[in-house]
């Protein structure tokens, strides 16, 4: 049974992979990024699960945070075309 | 099944790699960066190099996403070429050689007679659970076998946040 959601999630990887390398809008990229990430985390707890390791989880969700915190400055960046500037910003 | 899932891993990397360097869209090139450091984090986390992996995740991932960001907000995102970089390539390959060249002289992947194995790693297995309390043995030798060494690391790592604090920071007084 985890092999299958290994292999889906897999699977599900590699479309996203192909999301991020045609993607012709920025969002399709930053979508694929954040689909790439939630997938990684997931692999990594079906992965924990499979070799019997299932402290794996506590990683994975540290994982989440991380990719939460770099989504956020992709999607700042986006909107507004730089990181922190907000005089810039404003206009 | 493991062995599946490393296998398609080294793929996606090597698809990424090739991808990003490819590209003209710098956008994309992040993005792509991004991924790979994510793939290569779930690869090391396969392989049981956890403390590695989280390394990749936080600085690959996170903060060097949003650094790579922070410069293309800065430059034109669209790369522009000249020539073909048929030197850069030759350094590259060289070194990717020389690198698999070293890697000869290693012990063969999970060895049991390498000298790592050894030295001092019986007596950390053996003893670290009782001597310490910590049931994770990687955990027990950097908080206390080594904690010396994290606490200077903690050092150079605040020090560092300073640093970048300080370079980054949006003060007052800027005109």
């Amino acid at each position: 049974m985890l092999e299958f959601a290994s292999i889906g999630i897999l699977v599900t990887m590699s479309l996203a992979l192909v999301r991020a390398l045609l993607g012709p809008t920025v969002y399709d990229r930053i979508l694929a990024l954040n689909l790439f990430s939630t997938k990684t985390v997931l692999l990594i707890a079906v992965a924990g699960f499979l070799t019997g390791r299932p402290e794996w989880l506590d990683l994975a969700l540290l994982y989440t945070l991380i990719s939460f915190i770099s989504l956020l400055a992709v999607l700042r960046f986006s909107k507004y075309g730089n990181l922190g500037d907000d005089e810039r910003a404003k206009r | 099944m493991t062995l599946v899932l490393e296998a398609s891993l080294f793929v996606f990397l090597l698809v990424i790699a090739v991808a990003i360097t490819r590209t003209k869209d710098l956008f994309a090139a992040a993005m792509l960066s991004g991924i790979f450091s994510l793939a290569s984090a779930g690869l090391f986390t396969l392989l049981d190099a956890v403390d590695v992996a989280f390394t990749e995740a936080a600085v690959g991932a996170g903060i060097s996403t949003i650094v790579i960001l922070g410069t293309l907000s800065l430059t034109d995102p669209v790369e522009i070429r000249t020539r073909r970089p048929l030197l850069p390539l030759g350094v590259v390959l060289l070194t990717g050689m020389a690198l698999v060249w070293g890697t000869l002289d290693m012990p063969a992947f999970g060895d049991a007679s390498a000298p790592i194995h050894l030295h001092v790693a019986p007596r950390y297995l053996s003893e670290s659970g009782a001597a310490i309390g910590i049931p994770n043995v990687v955990t027990s030798i950097l908080a206390s076998y080594r904690g010396y060494d994290t606490l200077g690391e903690l050092f150079v790592v605040t020090t560092a946040g300073i640093g970048v604090m300080l370079l980054l920071g949006r003060g007052e007084s800027r005109p």
